[in-house]
């Protein structure tokens, strides 16, 4: 960073100068406050998706892909030197976007609030380079793709009160692909804009990205209460709702060293700040259990900003990716100016929103051991199937051989203070044949796991009790039940 | 037919047009109440502090130390109310409390430069409380005898005497919940004084010319102070009916003591704390039926969960019992309606508005009657069906019954429930984990404010010199398409192309005393508004074509932008356009207009409808409260995980009656949305409130998106078939059309319905299951294992058969591992029941 330099961003193809924003003022606020009224508050939590735009970032190649994010959530600095789309830069009343020309002519608007929101998230789908090579899915989920290859999680994260939402799929299966000339699909091809180091202080504090990892652990050890932050899924959501202010906040989710995904022969050592989007594109398949949690983590909104750092570092109990990396036996890599060390995941965290974690530390990386179990199952009790948080959420790694489970290991969110294995119930596995009464005998065990709690989202009863079906089911679905035309 | 409803040729009402602020919503350019503030200079932002009890007094409240805080200007407290310190119609909401009646109340206001300096300064306010006791939930209402508002009893025939006849009978309970707005645009109010010290408040409120008295009253200001402005609403639902009053007096309050604009807007946790919800009920049932499953007797008690204060919990209530029967013909019927009183949020209107309510109580007893009886469900609801010339309990004959028919069949034809039903049965027998089931339920419900007064409506029409229509009306638009149908009536009417016809926002200084934008009715009290007005404007036109066109005014046809002689008009030719023998072929609309006006002919006018035909005891609860029944079936079909109780939403076919639709987008926009937001109250909507005895009792536990979860697009029905109900024609209202706001979120019972024999098919056939309301997978994961064999559901009561069980000896809150499912045997229809 240069001081002096003129912290902007990139807004509709103008430069708009951050200086005199509070570093905790939200995107949200500050493009609001810009005039660009686009953009809507109506959760200011990341739960809605009325305030997403678009922002250019990398593609995972040399070029540019447009992502969707919750502008309610990221500090308006973070977006220093980057360039934003809004709904008002899509197109105007006189001349819309395809999306835009969609969603109006379908109904896909009544009351019109959640519709900017809607429209930067179809528009992002929309542009995705890959979009059209989908090939046409089938199963239980083929309603839930067009045959333009629009794939509809890509609104998870977008909540409409009055449609019913039929319209809105009408018009995300309805989009051609971008016509040659179009502004934003060439803008694809160049690489996004190079972070760049920001520093922006106000009343409330400091804002500070730094340029690399060694920058930021020289802030960490200056200012060891400092919040660090990456996609700030979390702590956006603090500061929005529960008033929290920090004197000193680090930007961390653009750091190159904390952005790799490295494939040995005995593990798979992932980035800290890769978005779980990203994630999904890196590891292409190679890890089946965390491809099952992808599609149930959260939105697409939110995954295009929550980190795997970030969601093992907040040591929340209900994290999706935590049982899974639990099952997986991950290994948590931290990093400080005394160089690197490794902690088992299963002995990272001490209690609620608590873990081994050091203040003049940061999490560079998860490794994952291999070789990895051949039979995996990630199951996520919620109220709601797209973008809710698990009452319960299993993750089950086996390895089965003649009939026999060698190894067992179960990740287990929502049952205690911190995410568990399920020791007692692996215990109750291993060794013995896997049959329906092996099962149901650990099932019985898995039942008495952790202490779950009665809450708002589910009685303590029903957690039990779909702690032990979930091992019935992963047994079921080995053993799938006759199928008819139905 | 009346002229009302008679349409002309080639109408612009009937077409499929987008709605008509389309193109601003999805470029973002469409203003919101909140948009206006970040336009407007020196805004003062208002931030509330809440009280952390359920029921208090405030001993003290000393906002000094808030006032040092940078920014904050002024805190807002009762003592600097110069009119009437109250917030609602009841008189019985002050705007700043002294007894704090829920957790989450706000005792007072703080202004500030920022919303920032305005939270810090609401940190800072010192408030002492007085904690009292609280009651939280209407069980507990109802234990400790809290009610408020009148208790109304609907009754027909010999109730006690059909009970001892017949040859079924079976009670229950149940108790359903409630739900919240979640409109996603929250409350929002920015007021300014004007010169003059005339106050003008915009609000998004469903009913201007209300939130204007609350401001003025709160003032002490005439009406005619004030001026209240709606430009649009990012959505409503009964949310904004009463609720936005008292914000907007908070900012009107605040503009006139500092002279500066006020911004008041709540965020979505204010909002869901503060503001009022759809009202749970507790009902408690006995059902008498005879051995063909017809319903003899039904005697009900139905307890509203009112919230702290009345607010309009009476006419939900007195809605809620005239829904009881749904499409259904019960002879002999006693329901008694009591509202509680709870240290909780007022409870208010919300799209059906005591209609879901009273129908749910119903299709329960249907519902879990049904294998009790031995009859197919989709049967056992055809055959209690109301005929033609049957009354509702309350005494209004029930008009075109024949159209549920229609619904029912079409929806029973095209959606293949036959063959699907025979796949489903097939399903299921080769599925041990996942079971399927399809459920089909109707909907009557009325139309017309139950107030009578309120059924009136007006408009103002200008027609410029150029011959550019601007229109107003009193309804608002919270994305329900009013406005896209009042542009389409106004161009209907004035026979010109929709291009020329603009409408203006709604402000209570164009349309005075209006009715709120509720009940279903806007489109047709408005509509019918519109039309008056421009008919008007017609008629003074017409005299001035004739002298052009040369033929009698009544021969003036008005067609096309044009007006023409009227083919059959004397000395006209068959032929189109043909003219008087001394006159012109057509006059265009722009040039009929500028000669008019250089003749002196008033080109605007204002229109007035009323309802006739409504007359309504409130007393006695009986007359002819609704013009008319919107009728509609819908059959869902849904998929049950037996491991988890989760489920998804198959297949929805639905046959729903408009009338002659107005708008067809709109309406089936109308009718999806209503369906899927009814699915969200039956079966995901779980408002939780802390009813322990520790600190935070009283305080809503699902307080933010995170925790309440709306329907997403994994709720959407993955197919879902929605028909309008064709040759429907209402005689009487605006141009043969129906109202379309609230029925269809009533089909959403279907699903709850379905989910309750797909939880049963996990048990053997003929099995009964109790489903707790709201239907969470982790209810129906209950419900299955009661199917199972494994004990009965919690938070649900067992139905009860007369005369075999004994009455009323089911568990308030049953044990699941306890109280096992009742033998098969029991459900074989065994003669009488007592």
């Amino acid at each position: 960073m240069t001081p002096g330099q003129r912290l902007s961003v990139t807004v509709n193809g103008t430069e708009r100068g951050l200086a005199g924003t509070d570093p905790a003022t939200n995107a949200l606020d500050w493009l609001r406050g810009q005039g660009l009224t686009g953009a809507k508050e109506g959760c200011a939590e990341g739960e809605c998706g009325a305030c997403a735009v678009l922002v250019a970032r990398p593609d995972g190649g040399s070029g540019t892909e447009w992502t969707a994010v919750n502008a309610c959530l990221v500090p308006a600095a973070s977006l220093d030197g980057q360039e934003v789309v809004t709904a008002e830069g899509l197109g105007t009343p006189d001349h819309l976007h395809p999306v835009q020309h969609e969603m109006a002519v379908r109904g896909g608007s009544q009351c019109g609030y959640c519709t900017p929101g809607f429209v930067c998230s179809m528009a992002a789908e929309y542009y995705r380079a890959d979009r059209q090579d989908d090939t046409a899915r089938v199963g239980s989920d083929a309603h839930e793709s067009g045959p333009n290859g629009f794939r509809l999680g890509a609104l998870s994260g977008n909540l409409c009160r009055c449609t019913g939402y039929r319209p809105i799929r009408d018009a995300a299966f309805a989009l051609a692909s971008p016509a040659a000339d179009d502004v934003l699909a060439l803008r694809r091809s160049d690489a996004p804009r190079p972070p760049v180091g920001t520093r922006l202080s106000g009343d409330t504090g400091t804002y500070a990205r730094a340029a690399d990892l060694d920058e930021a652990l020289d802030l960490l050890t200056d200012h060891p209460d400092a919040v660090v932050v990456a996609g700030s899924t979390d702590w956006g959501v603090d500061v929005s709702l529960r008033g929290a202010r920090a004197r000193f906040v680090i930007g961390i989710d653009r750091l190159p060293e904390l952005r790799r995904v490295e494939v040995g022969d005995d593990a798979v050592e992932i980035g800290a700040a890769l978005t779980l989007t990203e994630l999904e594109r890196e590891l292409a398949g190679r890890i089946p259990l965390l491809d099952q949690v992808f599609p149930q983590f959260a939105s697409r909104l939110i995954r295009n900003g929550a980190t795997l750092g970030g969601n093992v570092g907040t040591a929340s109990p209900i994290g999706d990716l935590p049982p899974a990396l639990l099952a997986l036996e991950a290994v948590v890599v931290l990093a400080s100016p005394d160089g690197d060390r490794q902690v088992p995941l299963a002995d990272y965290w001490t209690g609620y929103r608590q873990s081994v974690r050091r203040p003049d530390e940061l999490i560079r990386a998860v490794r994952i051991p291999l070789p990895l179990s051949p039979t995996t199952a990630f199951h996520k009790i919620a109220k709601r199937r797209y973008d809710d948080i698990s009452s319960v959420a299993v993750a089950v790694a086996l390895d089965v051989v003649d009939g026999s489970v060698r190894r067992a290991r179960i990740g287990l969110g929502g049952v205690a203070a911190t995410p568990v294995r399920a020791l007692a119930t692996e215990a109750a596995l291993e060794g013995r044949a896997w049959t329906t009464s092996t099962v149901q005998a650990a099932a019985e065990v898995m039942r008495g796991e952790g202490t779950p709690l009665d809450d708002h989202r589910a009685s303590a009863a029903y957690r039990s009790a779909v702690l032990g079906t979930s091992l019935l089911r992963v047994l079921a679905d080995e053993q799938p039940e006759r199928r008819v035309d139905a | 037919m009346t002229t009302l409803s008679r349409q002309p040729a080639d109408p612009v009402v009937g077409q499929p047009i987008p709605h008509e602020s389309a193109t601003l919503h999805v470029t973002g350019a469409a203003l919101y109440t909140d948009d206006l503030s970040v336009r407007t200079h020196g805004v003062l932002h208002a931030h509330p502090v809440q009280a952390p009890h359920a029921h208090a007094h405030v001993t003290r409240l000393d906002p000094t130390a808030a006032l040092t805080v940078p920014g904050v200007v002024r805190v807002l407290t009762a003592a600097d109310v110069p009119g009437v310190n109250d917030a609602g119609v009841k008189h019985d909401e002050p705007l700043f409390p002294s007894e704090v009646m829920f957790f989450g109340h706000a005792v007072c206001w703080v202004l500030a430069d920022t919303l920032e300096a305005a939270r810090l300064g609401a940190l800072a306010v010192e408030v002492d409380y007085e904690p009292l006791p609280s009651i939280v939930g209407v069980r507990e209402a109802i234990e400790a005898g809290s009610f408020q508002g009148g208790q109304p009893r609907l009754e027909r025939g010999a109730v006690d005497d059909a009970f001892v006849a017949a040859d079924h009978v079976f009670s229950g309970e149940l108790d359903l919940a409630g739900q919240e707005h979640f409109y996603l645009e929250t409350h929002c109010s920015l007021a300014h004084v004007d010169e003059g010290g005339q106050v003008f408040v915009q609000s998004s409120t469903q009913h201007p010319t209300e939130t204007q008295q609350i401001v003025a009253h709160v003032l002490g200001l005439a009406s005619h102070a004030v001026t209240v402005q709606c430009l649009r609403m990012g959505g409503g639902f009964g949310g904004k009916e009463m609720q936005p009053h008292g914000y907007a007096a908070v900012a009107a309050l605040g503009a006139v003591l500092t002279g500066r604009p006020v911004r008041l807007r709540l965020t979505r946790t204010q909002d869901l704390t503060m503001t009022g919800k759809r009202h749970g009920f507790h009902a408690q049932w006995r059902a008498a039926f005879d051995g063909d499953g017809r319903i003899q007797a039904l005697d009900a008690t139905l307890t509203s969960d009112g919230g702290w204060s009345l607010d309009l919990s009476e006419p939900v209530l007195a809605r809620a019992l005239c829904h009881v029967d749904n499409a259904y013909w019960i002879p002999h019927l006693r329901v008694d309606g009591r509202i509680a009183l709870t240290h909780k949020t007022s409870q208010t209107a919300f799209r059906g508005f005591g209609g879901p309510q009273g129908m749910l109580v119903i299709e329960d007893v249907l519902g879990r009657c049904a294998p009790l009886l031995g009859i197919d469900p989709v049967e056992l609801r055809r055959r209690n069906f109301y005929t033609a010339g049957q009354e509702t309990p309350y005494g209004q004959v029930v008009r075109h019954p024949e159209r549920a028919v229609a619904c029912w069949d079409q929806v029973r034809t095209t959606g293949e429930l036959a063959e699907r039903s025979v796949a489903i049965a097939a399903f299921n027998a080769s599925h041990e984990h996942t079971k399927r089931a399809v459920a089909v339920t109707p909907v009557k419900f009325g139309i017309s404010f139950n107030f009578t007064a309120f059924n009136q409506a007006g408009a103002l029409v200008h027609v410029y010199k150029d011959g550019s229509v601007l229109i107003t009306h009193g309804g608002t638009e919270m994305g329900q398409g009013l406005h896209t149908k009042m542009l389409q009536v106004a161009a209907t009417s004035l026979a010109v192309p929709l291009s020329l016809v603009r409408l203006a926002p709604t402000r209570t200084d164009k349309v005075p005393n209006t009715s709120a934008t509720a009940a279903s009715s806007g489109a047709d009290l408005n509509g019918a508004a519109v039309k008056d007005a421009c008919e008007q404007i017609l008629d003074r036109l017409r005299a001035v074509a004739a002298a052009r066109l040369g033929v009698p005014g009544e021969d003036v046809r008005f067609e096309d932008g044009h007006a023409r002689a009227a083919a059959e008009a004397p000395g006209a030719s068959a032929a189109s356009g043909a003219s008087g023998a001394s006159g012109e072929a057509e006059v265009a609309w722009a040039d009929l207009v500028s000669e008019a006006y250089y003749q002196r002919v008033q080109l605007w006018a204002a229109g007035f409808y009323r309802t006739e035909g409504l007359h309504w005891d409130s007393t006695t609860m009986h007359g002819s409260p609704f013009k008319y029944y919107s009728y509609g079936a819908a059959a869902a079909e849904v998929e049950v995980d037996g491991f988890t109780g989760a489920y998804r939403l198959r297949r929805v076919d639905i046959v729903h009656d408009v009338g002659d639709s107005l708008s067809p987008l709109v309406d089936v926009g109308q009718v999806e949305g209503g369906f899927v937001q009814g699915a969200g109250w039956l079966t995901l909507e779980d408002l939780r409130w802390d009813d322990s005895t520790g600190s935070s009792r009283g305080r809503l536990a699902t307080a933010s998106a995170s925790t309440y979860k709306l329907p997403s697009f994994s709720e959407m029905p993955e197919v879902f078939n929605v028909a309008l109900l064709e040759r429907a024609t209402e005689d009487g209202v605006v141009y043969g059309s129906k109202a379309v706001g609230e029925p269809p979120l009533m089909l959403a019972i279907s699903v709850r319905e379905a989910l309750r024999q797909a939880a049963a098919a996990f048990g053997p056939a003929g099995t009964q299951v109790d489903l707790a309301s709201p239907a969470t997978p982790e209810a129906v994961f209950w419900a299955v294992q009661q199917a199972r064999g494994a004990g009965q559901p919690p938070h649900t009561v067992a139905v009860v058969r007369e005369g075999s069980e004994g009455v009323g000896v089911a568990p308030e809150r049953a044990d699941p591992d306890g109280h096992p499912l009742r033998p098969h045997s029991e459900q074989v229809a065994a003669g009488r029941g007592d």
